[in-house]
Protein backbone atom coordinates (compact mmCIF):
# COMPACT_ATOMS: atom_id res chain seq x y z
CA UNK A 1 0.00 0.00 0.00
CA UNK A 2 3.08 2.23 0.02
CA UNK A 3 2.52 2.95 -3.66
CA UNK A 4 -1.12 3.92 -3.01
CA UNK A 5 0.15 6.50 -0.52
CA UNK A 6 2.63 7.78 -3.13
CA UNK A 7 -0.19 8.14 -5.69
CA UNK A 8 -2.28 9.93 -3.02
CA UNK A 9 0.56 12.38 -2.34
CA UNK A 10 1.15 12.94 -6.05
CA UNK A 11 -2.54 13.77 -6.58
CA UNK A 12 -2.57 16.13 -3.65
CA UNK A 13 0.38 18.05 -5.09
CA UNK A 14 -1.10 18.01 -8.58
CA UNK A 15 -4.52 19.27 -7.44
CA UNK A 16 -3.08 22.53 -6.15
CA UNK A 17 -1.95 23.21 -9.72
CA UNK A 18 -4.94 21.73 -11.51
CA UNK A 19 -7.68 24.35 -11.44
CA UNK A 20 -10.18 22.19 -13.35
CA UNK A 21 -10.18 19.49 -10.68
CA UNK A 22 -9.68 21.91 -7.78
CA UNK A 23 -12.78 23.91 -8.67
CA UNK A 24 -14.93 20.78 -8.51
CA UNK A 25 -13.93 20.22 -4.89
CA UNK A 26 -14.40 23.84 -3.87
CA UNK A 27 -17.43 24.97 -5.87
CA UNK A 28 -20.29 23.33 -3.94
CA UNK A 29 -18.93 23.85 -0.41
CA UNK A 30 -18.29 27.52 -1.26
CA UNK A 31 -21.74 27.91 -2.85
CA UNK A 32 -23.37 26.28 0.17
CA UNK A 33 -21.71 28.69 2.59
CA UNK A 34 -22.56 31.70 0.45
CA UNK A 35 -26.19 30.75 -0.26
CA UNK A 36 -26.99 29.63 3.29
CA UNK A 37 -25.62 32.86 4.69
CA UNK A 38 -26.89 35.28 2.07
CA UNK A 39 -30.34 34.03 1.05
CA UNK A 40 -33.16 33.91 3.52
CA UNK A 41 -36.58 33.32 1.91
CA UNK A 42 -39.65 33.00 4.19
CA UNK A 43 -40.98 29.41 4.43
CA UNK A 44 -37.83 28.01 2.84
CA UNK A 45 -37.07 24.55 4.33
CA UNK A 46 -34.29 24.44 6.86
CA UNK A 47 -30.81 23.88 5.37
CA UNK A 48 -32.35 23.91 1.89
CA UNK A 49 -29.16 24.86 0.05
CA UNK A 50 -26.96 22.57 2.14
CA UNK A 51 -29.10 19.54 1.28
CA UNK A 52 -29.54 20.55 -2.36
CA UNK A 53 -25.86 21.20 -3.00
CA UNK A 54 -24.79 18.19 -0.94
CA UNK A 55 -26.62 15.86 -3.35
CA UNK A 56 -25.23 17.68 -6.39
CA UNK A 57 -21.76 17.57 -4.85
CA UNK A 58 -21.83 13.83 -4.25
CA UNK A 59 -23.17 13.13 -7.75
CA UNK A 60 -20.77 15.43 -9.54
CA UNK A 61 -17.36 16.06 -7.94
CA UNK A 62 -16.11 12.52 -7.24
CA UNK A 63 -17.43 11.11 -10.49
CA UNK A 64 -15.95 13.77 -12.76
CA UNK A 65 -12.65 14.12 -10.93
CA UNK A 66 -11.87 10.38 -10.78
CA UNK A 67 -12.77 9.95 -14.46
CA UNK A 68 -10.70 13.02 -15.42
CA UNK A 69 -7.65 11.97 -13.42
CA UNK A 70 -7.55 8.40 -14.78
CA UNK A 71 -8.27 9.38 -18.38
CA UNK A 72 -5.67 12.17 -18.30
CA UNK A 73 -3.02 9.74 -17.05
CA UNK A 74 -3.95 7.32 -19.82
CA UNK A 75 -3.88 10.03 -22.47
CA UNK A 76 -0.47 11.33 -21.39
CA UNK A 77 0.95 7.84 -20.86
CA UNK A 78 1.99 8.62 -17.30
CA UNK A 79 -0.15 5.75 -16.08
CA UNK A 80 1.88 3.32 -18.18
CA UNK A 81 5.07 4.67 -16.59
CA UNK A 82 3.60 4.05 -13.14
CA UNK A 83 2.59 0.51 -14.11
CA UNK A 84 6.08 -0.18 -15.42
CA UNK A 85 7.49 1.08 -12.13
CA UNK A 86 5.61 -1.85 -10.65
CA UNK A 87 2.70 0.15 -9.24
CA UNK A 88 -0.19 -2.31 -9.24
CA UNK A 89 -3.51 -1.20 -10.76
CA UNK A 90 -5.27 -1.70 -7.42
CA UNK A 91 -2.67 0.49 -5.67
CA UNK A 92 -3.15 3.23 -8.24
CA UNK A 93 -6.95 3.07 -8.07
CA UNK A 94 -6.96 3.01 -4.27
CA UNK A 95 -4.59 6.01 -4.21
CA UNK A 96 -6.73 8.05 -6.59
CA UNK A 97 -10.05 6.92 -5.08
CA UNK A 98 -8.94 7.63 -1.52
CA UNK A 99 -7.57 11.02 -2.48
CA UNK A 100 -10.86 12.07 -4.11
CA UNK A 101 -12.85 10.66 -1.20
CA UNK A 102 -10.77 12.52 1.41
CA UNK A 103 -10.98 15.82 -0.47
CA UNK A 104 -14.72 15.43 -0.98
CA UNK A 105 -15.17 14.59 2.70
CA UNK A 106 -13.23 17.74 3.57
CA UNK A 107 -15.65 19.66 1.33
CA UNK A 108 -18.57 17.94 3.06
CA UNK A 109 -17.04 18.97 6.38
CA UNK A 110 -17.15 22.59 5.22
CA UNK A 111 -20.77 22.17 4.12
CA UNK A 112 -21.62 20.70 7.51
CA UNK A 113 -20.56 23.84 9.36
CA UNK A 114 -24.12 25.19 9.16
CA UNK A 115 -25.73 21.95 10.37
CA UNK A 116 -26.67 21.39 14.06
CA UNK A 117 -23.85 19.45 15.71
CA UNK A 118 -25.89 16.34 16.54
CA UNK A 119 -26.78 15.92 12.83
CA UNK A 120 -23.23 16.18 11.55
CA UNK A 121 -22.28 12.46 11.92
CA UNK A 122 -25.43 11.50 10.00
CA UNK A 123 -24.76 14.07 7.29
CA UNK A 124 -21.15 12.96 6.86
CA UNK A 125 -22.13 9.26 6.76
CA UNK A 126 -24.64 9.90 3.98
CA UNK A 127 -22.08 11.96 2.08
CA UNK A 128 -19.42 9.26 2.54
CA UNK A 129 -21.75 6.64 1.02
CA UNK A 130 -22.63 8.89 -1.91
CA UNK A 131 -18.99 9.77 -2.59
CA UNK A 132 -17.98 6.10 -2.54
CA UNK A 133 -20.59 5.06 -5.12
CA UNK A 134 -19.74 8.05 -7.33
CA UNK A 135 -16.01 7.30 -7.13
CA UNK A 136 -16.59 3.74 -8.39
CA UNK A 137 -18.72 5.12 -11.24
CA UNK A 138 -16.03 7.68 -12.09
CA UNK A 139 -13.36 4.95 -12.03
CA UNK A 140 -15.52 2.89 -14.35
CA UNK A 141 -15.66 5.77 -16.89
CA UNK A 142 -11.96 6.59 -16.42
CA UNK A 143 -10.89 2.98 -17.00
CA UNK A 144 -13.10 2.67 -20.06
CA UNK A 145 -11.97 5.95 -21.67
CA UNK A 146 -8.72 6.10 -23.65
CA UNK A 147 -8.49 9.89 -23.24
CA UNK A 148 -10.05 12.91 -21.55
CA UNK A 149 -12.31 13.77 -24.47
CA UNK A 150 -14.03 10.39 -24.37
CA UNK A 151 -14.21 10.56 -20.57
CA UNK A 152 -15.90 13.97 -20.69
CA UNK A 153 -18.46 12.85 -23.24
CA UNK A 154 -19.25 9.84 -21.05
CA UNK A 155 -19.32 11.40 -17.60
CA UNK A 156 -21.30 14.51 -18.58
CA UNK A 157 -24.65 12.72 -19.13
CA UNK A 158 -24.07 10.33 -16.21
CA UNK A 159 -23.18 13.18 -13.88
CA UNK A 160 -26.17 15.25 -15.08
CA UNK A 161 -28.55 12.40 -14.35
CA UNK A 162 -27.21 11.62 -10.88
CA UNK A 163 -26.70 15.17 -9.68
CA UNK A 164 -29.62 17.00 -11.27
CA UNK A 165 -32.38 14.37 -11.15
CA UNK A 166 -32.87 14.78 -7.35
CA UNK A 167 -33.20 18.56 -7.80
CA UNK A 168 -35.65 18.25 -10.69
CA UNK A 169 -37.60 15.69 -8.64
CA UNK A 170 -38.52 18.54 -6.30
CA UNK A 171 -40.63 20.09 -9.05
CA UNK A 172 -42.05 17.13 -10.96
CA UNK A 173 -43.73 13.97 -9.68
CA UNK A 174 -42.88 11.85 -12.72
CA UNK A 175 -39.21 12.75 -12.46
CA UNK A 176 -39.38 12.00 -8.76
CA UNK A 177 -40.65 8.48 -9.51
CA UNK A 178 -37.90 7.83 -12.05
CA UNK A 179 -35.21 9.43 -9.89
CA UNK A 180 -36.19 7.06 -7.09
CA UNK A 181 -33.99 4.37 -8.62
CA UNK A 182 -30.87 6.55 -8.33
CA UNK A 183 -28.68 6.46 -5.22
CA UNK A 184 -28.45 10.26 -5.18
CA UNK A 185 -32.24 10.59 -4.90
CA UNK A 186 -32.38 8.07 -2.04
CA UNK A 187 -29.59 9.93 -0.25
CA UNK A 188 -31.45 13.21 -0.79
CA UNK A 189 -34.53 11.70 0.86
CA UNK A 190 -32.34 10.61 3.77
CA UNK A 191 -30.76 14.05 4.05
CA UNK A 192 -34.22 15.62 4.17
CA UNK A 193 -35.04 13.51 7.21
CA UNK A 194 -31.61 13.99 8.83
CA UNK A 195 -31.95 10.79 10.83
CA UNK A 196 -30.93 7.15 10.50
CA UNK A 197 -34.55 6.27 11.32
CA UNK A 198 -35.50 7.40 7.81
CA UNK A 199 -33.69 4.41 6.25
CA UNK A 200 -36.20 2.08 4.58
CA UNK A 201 -35.88 -1.24 2.76
CA UNK A 202 -36.22 0.69 -0.51
CA UNK A 203 -33.34 2.99 0.43
CA UNK A 204 -31.06 0.05 1.22
CA UNK A 205 -32.11 -1.85 -1.90
CA UNK A 206 -31.58 1.09 -4.27
CA UNK A 207 -28.21 1.93 -2.71
CA UNK A 208 -27.10 -1.72 -2.86
CA UNK A 209 -28.24 -2.17 -6.46
CA UNK A 210 -26.57 1.11 -7.56
CA UNK A 211 -23.33 0.20 -5.80
CA UNK A 212 -23.39 -3.36 -7.18
CA UNK A 213 -24.07 -2.09 -10.68
CA UNK A 214 -21.21 0.40 -10.43
CA UNK A 215 -18.87 -2.37 -9.26
CA UNK A 216 -19.95 -4.79 -12.00
CA UNK A 217 -19.48 -2.09 -14.67
CA UNK A 218 -16.12 -1.17 -13.17
CA UNK A 219 -14.82 -4.74 -13.24
CA UNK A 220 -16.19 -5.24 -16.76
CA UNK A 221 -14.41 -2.06 -17.95
CA UNK A 222 -11.22 -3.05 -16.12
CA UNK A 223 -11.29 -6.53 -17.59
CA UNK A 224 -11.78 -5.19 -21.07
CA UNK A 225 -9.40 -2.23 -20.98
CA UNK A 226 -7.17 -2.65 -17.92
CA UNK A 227 -5.23 0.48 -17.13
CA UNK A 228 -3.56 0.74 -20.56
CA UNK B 1 21.39 -10.30 -19.68
CA UNK B 2 18.70 -10.71 -22.36
CA UNK B 3 18.06 -13.85 -24.33
CA UNK B 4 15.23 -14.38 -26.80
CA UNK B 5 14.57 -17.45 -28.91
CA UNK B 6 12.09 -17.74 -31.77
CA UNK B 7 9.85 -14.85 -30.69
CA UNK B 8 6.72 -14.41 -32.76
CA UNK B 9 4.03 -11.81 -32.23
CA UNK B 10 0.93 -10.98 -34.25
CA UNK B 11 -1.77 -8.36 -33.84
CA UNK B 12 -4.83 -9.99 -35.37
CA UNK B 13 -3.82 -11.22 -38.82
CA UNK B 14 -0.79 -8.96 -38.99
CA UNK B 15 2.47 -10.66 -38.09
CA UNK B 16 4.63 -8.05 -36.37
CA UNK B 17 7.60 -10.14 -35.25
CA UNK B 18 8.71 -13.45 -36.64
CA UNK B 19 11.39 -15.79 -35.25
CA UNK B 20 13.39 -13.19 -33.34
CA UNK B 21 16.55 -14.49 -31.64
CA UNK B 22 18.63 -12.24 -29.39
CA UNK B 23 21.50 -12.72 -27.02
CA UNK B 24 22.68 -9.53 -25.34
CA UNK B 25 25.59 -9.64 -22.94
CA UNK B 26 26.04 -7.62 -19.77
CA UNK B 27 27.48 -4.12 -20.01
CA UNK B 28 26.94 -3.81 -23.77
CA UNK B 29 25.03 -1.29 -25.84
CA UNK B 30 22.80 -3.19 -28.21
CA UNK B 31 21.11 -1.33 -31.04
CA UNK B 32 17.98 -2.49 -32.76
CA UNK B 33 17.77 -0.67 -36.07
CA UNK B 34 14.97 -0.53 -38.51
CA UNK B 35 12.47 1.77 -40.18
CA UNK B 36 9.33 2.93 -38.41
CA UNK B 37 6.86 0.09 -38.11
CA UNK B 38 9.53 -2.61 -38.25
CA UNK B 39 8.54 -3.90 -34.80
CA UNK B 40 11.23 -2.28 -32.61
CA UNK B 41 8.92 -0.88 -29.94
CA UNK B 42 6.86 -4.07 -29.91
CA UNK B 43 10.01 -6.08 -29.21
CA UNK B 44 10.86 -3.81 -26.25
CA UNK B 45 7.35 -4.29 -24.92
CA UNK B 46 7.71 -8.06 -25.18
CA UNK B 47 11.10 -8.11 -23.46
CA UNK B 48 9.87 -5.87 -20.65
CA UNK B 49 6.74 -7.93 -20.15
CA UNK B 50 4.33 -5.17 -21.22
CA UNK B 51 2.95 -7.41 -23.96
CA UNK B 52 2.55 -11.14 -24.27
CA UNK B 53 3.99 -13.01 -27.24
CA UNK B 54 2.57 -15.84 -29.36
CA UNK B 55 5.52 -18.22 -29.27
CA UNK B 56 9.17 -18.40 -28.25
CA UNK B 57 11.03 -17.75 -25.03
CA UNK B 58 12.42 -14.57 -23.49
CA UNK B 59 14.79 -14.50 -20.53
CA UNK B 60 15.90 -11.38 -18.70
CA UNK B 61 18.44 -11.59 -15.85
CA UNK B 62 18.42 -15.36 -16.50
CA UNK B 63 14.70 -15.63 -15.66
CA UNK B 64 11.68 -16.18 -17.84
CA UNK B 65 10.20 -12.73 -18.47
CA UNK B 66 6.88 -13.80 -16.92
CA UNK B 67 8.73 -14.74 -13.69
CA UNK B 68 10.32 -11.34 -13.15
CA UNK B 69 9.60 -10.09 -9.64
CA UNK B 70 8.94 -6.53 -8.55
CA UNK B 71 12.58 -6.30 -7.42
CA UNK B 72 13.78 -7.46 -10.86
CA UNK B 73 11.57 -4.92 -12.59
CA UNK B 74 12.98 -2.16 -10.42
CA UNK B 75 16.38 -2.86 -11.97
CA UNK B 76 15.01 -2.14 -15.43
CA UNK B 77 14.77 1.42 -16.71
CA UNK B 78 12.53 2.09 -19.68
CA UNK B 79 12.41 5.32 -21.62
CA UNK B 80 9.86 5.19 -24.41
CA UNK B 81 9.27 8.03 -26.82
CA UNK B 82 5.61 8.33 -25.84
CA UNK B 83 6.07 8.11 -22.07
CA UNK B 84 4.70 11.22 -20.49
CA UNK B 85 5.65 13.30 -17.50
CA UNK B 86 3.38 15.11 -15.06
CA UNK B 87 3.05 18.46 -16.85
CA UNK B 88 1.89 20.53 -13.91
CA UNK B 89 4.50 19.22 -11.49
CA UNK B 90 8.05 20.52 -11.36
CA UNK B 91 10.98 18.46 -12.67
CA UNK B 92 12.02 17.64 -9.11
CA UNK B 93 8.47 16.60 -8.12
CA UNK B 94 8.23 14.40 -11.20
CA UNK B 95 11.35 12.53 -10.11
CA UNK B 96 10.27 12.50 -6.46
CA UNK B 97 7.27 10.31 -7.30
CA UNK B 98 9.54 7.67 -8.82
CA UNK B 99 12.21 8.09 -6.16
CA UNK B 100 9.53 7.19 -3.60
CA UNK B 101 8.29 4.23 -5.66
CA UNK B 102 11.80 2.84 -6.19
CA UNK B 103 12.95 3.70 -2.67
CA UNK B 104 15.69 5.99 -3.98
CA UNK B 105 17.02 8.63 -1.52
CA UNK B 106 15.78 12.13 -2.39
CA UNK B 107 19.32 13.49 -2.67
CA UNK B 108 19.62 11.50 -5.90
CA UNK B 109 16.91 13.65 -7.51
CA UNK B 110 19.19 16.68 -7.68
CA UNK B 111 22.07 14.50 -8.84
CA UNK B 112 19.99 12.98 -11.65
CA UNK B 113 18.75 16.39 -12.79
CA UNK B 114 22.27 17.81 -12.77
CA UNK B 115 23.52 14.79 -14.69
CA UNK B 116 21.12 15.55 -17.55
CA UNK B 117 21.75 19.29 -17.37
CA UNK B 118 18.45 20.20 -15.72
CA UNK B 119 19.91 21.17 -12.34
CA UNK B 120 18.76 24.78 -12.75
CA UNK B 121 15.28 23.76 -13.87
CA UNK B 122 14.44 21.59 -10.84
CA UNK B 123 11.55 23.83 -9.81
CA UNK B 124 10.32 24.52 -13.33
CA UNK B 125 6.96 22.91 -14.22
CA UNK B 126 7.47 20.16 -16.80
CA UNK B 127 4.98 21.83 -19.17
CA UNK B 128 7.41 24.74 -19.57
CA UNK B 129 10.29 22.56 -20.78
CA UNK B 130 11.40 22.39 -24.40
CA UNK B 131 11.23 19.07 -26.27
CA UNK B 132 14.91 18.40 -25.67
CA UNK B 133 14.64 19.23 -21.97
CA UNK B 134 11.58 16.98 -21.70
CA UNK B 135 13.58 14.11 -23.21
CA UNK B 136 16.34 14.75 -20.70
CA UNK B 137 13.82 14.78 -17.86
CA UNK B 138 12.52 11.39 -19.00
CA UNK B 139 16.08 10.15 -19.15
CA UNK B 140 16.78 11.51 -15.65
CA UNK B 141 13.74 9.58 -14.42
CA UNK B 142 15.24 6.27 -15.55
CA UNK B 143 18.86 7.09 -14.71
CA UNK B 144 17.96 8.13 -11.15
CA UNK B 145 17.16 4.53 -10.23
CA UNK B 146 20.58 3.31 -11.50
CA UNK B 147 19.12 0.49 -13.61
CA UNK B 148 21.11 -2.59 -14.55
CA UNK B 149 19.23 -2.82 -17.80
CA UNK B 150 18.15 0.25 -19.72
CA UNK B 151 15.71 0.31 -22.64
CA UNK B 152 15.78 3.45 -24.74
CA UNK B 153 13.21 3.68 -27.50
CA UNK B 154 14.37 6.26 -30.05
CA UNK B 155 15.85 8.45 -27.30
CA UNK B 156 17.03 11.20 -29.63
CA UNK B 157 14.21 11.20 -32.15
CA UNK B 158 13.43 14.76 -33.24
CA UNK B 159 16.04 16.36 -30.98
CA UNK B 160 18.57 19.02 -31.91
CA UNK B 161 22.20 17.90 -32.48
CA UNK B 162 23.43 19.39 -29.18
CA UNK B 163 20.84 17.55 -27.07
CA UNK B 164 21.46 14.41 -29.12
CA UNK B 165 25.19 14.57 -28.39
CA UNK B 166 24.48 15.16 -24.70
CA UNK B 167 22.20 12.14 -24.53
CA UNK B 168 24.79 10.00 -26.35
CA UNK B 169 27.32 10.91 -23.68
CA UNK B 170 24.90 9.91 -20.93
CA UNK B 171 24.26 6.57 -22.62
CA UNK B 172 27.97 5.83 -22.87
CA UNK B 173 28.38 6.83 -19.20
CA UNK B 174 25.72 4.26 -18.30
CA UNK B 175 27.58 1.57 -20.21
CA UNK B 176 30.82 2.51 -18.47
CA UNK B 177 29.01 2.06 -15.15
CA UNK B 178 28.15 -1.53 -16.11
CA UNK B 179 24.61 -0.95 -17.33
CA UNK B 180 23.35 -2.93 -20.32
CA UNK B 181 21.62 -0.67 -22.83
CA UNK B 182 19.03 -1.80 -25.36
CA UNK B 183 18.58 1.01 -27.84
CA UNK B 184 16.19 1.29 -30.75
CA UNK B 185 16.79 3.86 -33.42
CA UNK B 186 16.49 4.52 -37.10
CA UNK B 187 19.50 6.82 -36.96
CA UNK B 188 22.38 4.70 -38.24
CA UNK B 189 25.01 7.25 -37.28
CA UNK B 190 23.80 7.04 -33.70
CA UNK B 191 23.96 3.26 -33.82
CA UNK B 192 27.44 3.23 -35.34
CA UNK B 193 28.73 5.67 -32.75
CA UNK B 194 27.18 4.04 -29.68
CA UNK B 195 26.51 0.35 -30.18
CA UNK B 196 28.74 -2.64 -29.54
CA UNK B 197 26.32 -4.77 -31.47
CA UNK B 198 23.38 -4.03 -33.71
CA UNK B 199 20.58 -6.01 -35.31
CA UNK B 200 18.81 -4.78 -38.42
CA UNK B 201 15.09 -5.38 -38.19
CA UNK B 202 12.86 -5.34 -41.23
CA UNK B 203 9.19 -6.32 -41.35
CA UNK B 204 9.48 -8.23 -38.09
CA UNK B 205 12.61 -10.20 -38.98
CA UNK B 206 16.24 -9.67 -38.09
CA UNK B 207 18.02 -9.50 -41.43
CA UNK B 208 21.57 -8.92 -40.15
CA UNK B 209 23.43 -8.62 -36.86
CA UNK B 210 26.91 -8.00 -35.49
CA UNK B 211 29.27 -5.17 -34.55
CA UNK B 212 28.56 -2.13 -36.78
CA UNK B 213 32.07 -2.06 -38.32
CA UNK B 214 32.02 -5.83 -38.91
CA UNK B 215 28.69 -5.59 -40.73
CA UNK B 216 29.97 -2.74 -42.86
CA UNK B 217 33.16 -4.66 -43.73
CA UNK B 218 31.14 -7.77 -44.53
CA UNK B 219 29.18 -5.88 -47.19
CA UNK B 220 32.15 -4.06 -48.66
CA UNK B 221 31.81 -5.66 -52.11
CA UNK B 222 33.28 -2.79 -54.09
CA UNK B 223 36.58 -2.58 -52.21
CA UNK B 224 37.51 0.69 -53.87
CA UNK B 225 39.05 3.96 -52.78
CA UNK B 226 37.49 7.25 -53.84
CA UNK B 227 39.75 10.23 -54.36
CA UNK B 228 38.91 13.85 -54.88
CA UNK B 229 41.80 15.63 -56.53
CA UNK B 230 42.81 19.25 -56.17
CA UNK B 231 41.98 19.65 -59.85
CA UNK B 232 38.33 18.92 -58.95
CA UNK B 233 38.39 15.50 -60.57
CA UNK B 234 36.89 12.49 -58.73
CA UNK B 235 38.52 9.12 -59.32
CA UNK B 236 37.93 5.63 -57.96
CA UNK B 237 40.71 3.07 -57.64
CA UNK B 238 40.53 -0.57 -56.59
CA UNK B 239 42.24 -2.26 -53.61
CA UNK B 240 45.21 -3.73 -55.53
CA UNK B 241 48.98 -3.47 -55.63
CA UNK B 242 48.75 -1.58 -58.92
CA UNK B 243 46.49 0.99 -57.36
CA UNK B 244 48.87 1.36 -54.43
CA UNK B 245 51.53 2.60 -56.78
CA UNK B 246 49.07 5.07 -58.41
CA UNK B 247 47.99 6.27 -55.02
CA UNK B 248 51.55 6.75 -53.84
CA UNK B 249 52.31 8.75 -56.98
CA UNK B 250 49.29 11.03 -56.49
CA UNK B 251 50.25 11.59 -52.86
CA UNK B 252 53.82 12.42 -53.74
CA UNK B 253 52.57 14.95 -56.28
CA UNK B 254 50.29 16.44 -53.61
CA UNK B 255 47.25 16.12 -55.88
CA UNK B 256 44.87 14.55 -53.40
CA UNK B 257 42.26 16.76 -51.70
CA UNK B 258 40.23 14.00 -49.94
CA UNK B 259 40.43 10.21 -49.75
CA UNK B 260 37.66 7.79 -48.77
CA UNK B 261 37.39 4.02 -48.65
CA UNK B 262 34.20 2.45 -49.98
CA UNK B 263 32.92 0.57 -46.90
CA UNK B 264 29.15 0.80 -46.82
CA UNK B 265 27.27 2.40 -43.94
CA UNK B 266 24.65 0.50 -41.93
CA UNK B 267 22.03 2.25 -44.00
CA UNK B 268 23.47 1.09 -47.33
CA UNK B 269 23.73 -2.44 -45.92
CA UNK B 270 20.09 -2.22 -44.92
CA UNK B 271 19.12 -0.98 -48.39
CA UNK B 272 21.10 -3.81 -49.96
CA UNK B 273 19.34 -6.37 -47.78
CA UNK B 274 15.80 -5.04 -47.90
CA UNK B 275 15.56 -2.59 -50.76
CA UNK B 276 14.23 0.10 -48.45
CA UNK B 277 15.67 2.99 -46.45
CA UNK B 278 15.51 3.34 -42.63
CA UNK B 279 13.52 6.52 -42.92
CA UNK B 280 11.41 5.49 -45.94
CA UNK B 281 8.24 5.21 -43.85
CA UNK B 282 8.88 8.55 -42.22
CA UNK B 283 9.30 10.17 -45.63
CA UNK B 284 6.13 8.54 -46.93
CA UNK B 285 4.26 9.76 -43.88
CA UNK B 286 5.30 13.37 -44.35
CA UNK B 287 5.14 13.37 -48.16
Amino acid sequence: MRNAAIVFKKQLKDTLKNKTVLIQFLMFPAMTLIMENCINVPDMPELFFTKLFAVMYMGMAPLTSVASIISEEKEKNTLRVLMMANVKPREYLIGVGLYVWVLCMAGAGVMATGIPQDHIPFFLTVMAIGFTVSIVMGACIGVFSPNQMVATSLFMPVMMVFSFAPMLALFNDKIEKVAGVFYTQQLRILLNQMTFDGITAKTVTVLAVNAALALVLFFAAFRKKGLE
Amino acid sequence: MISAKGICKSFGDRKVLSGIDLDIGEGKIFGLLGPSGAGKTTLIKLITGQLGFDSGKIEVFGKDVSDLTGTDKKQIGIMMDDHGVYDRLSCADNLKIFADIYGVPHKKIGEALSKVGLGDSAKKPAMKLSKGMMARLRLARVLMVSPKLLFLDEPTSGLDPMTMKYIHKLIVDQKNNGCTVFLTTHNMEEATALCDEVALLNEGKIVERGAPDQICRRYNHQKTIRLHLKSGEDIEISHSSDSARDLEKLMEQGQIETIHSSEPTLETVFIELTGRRFDSDEEARYA
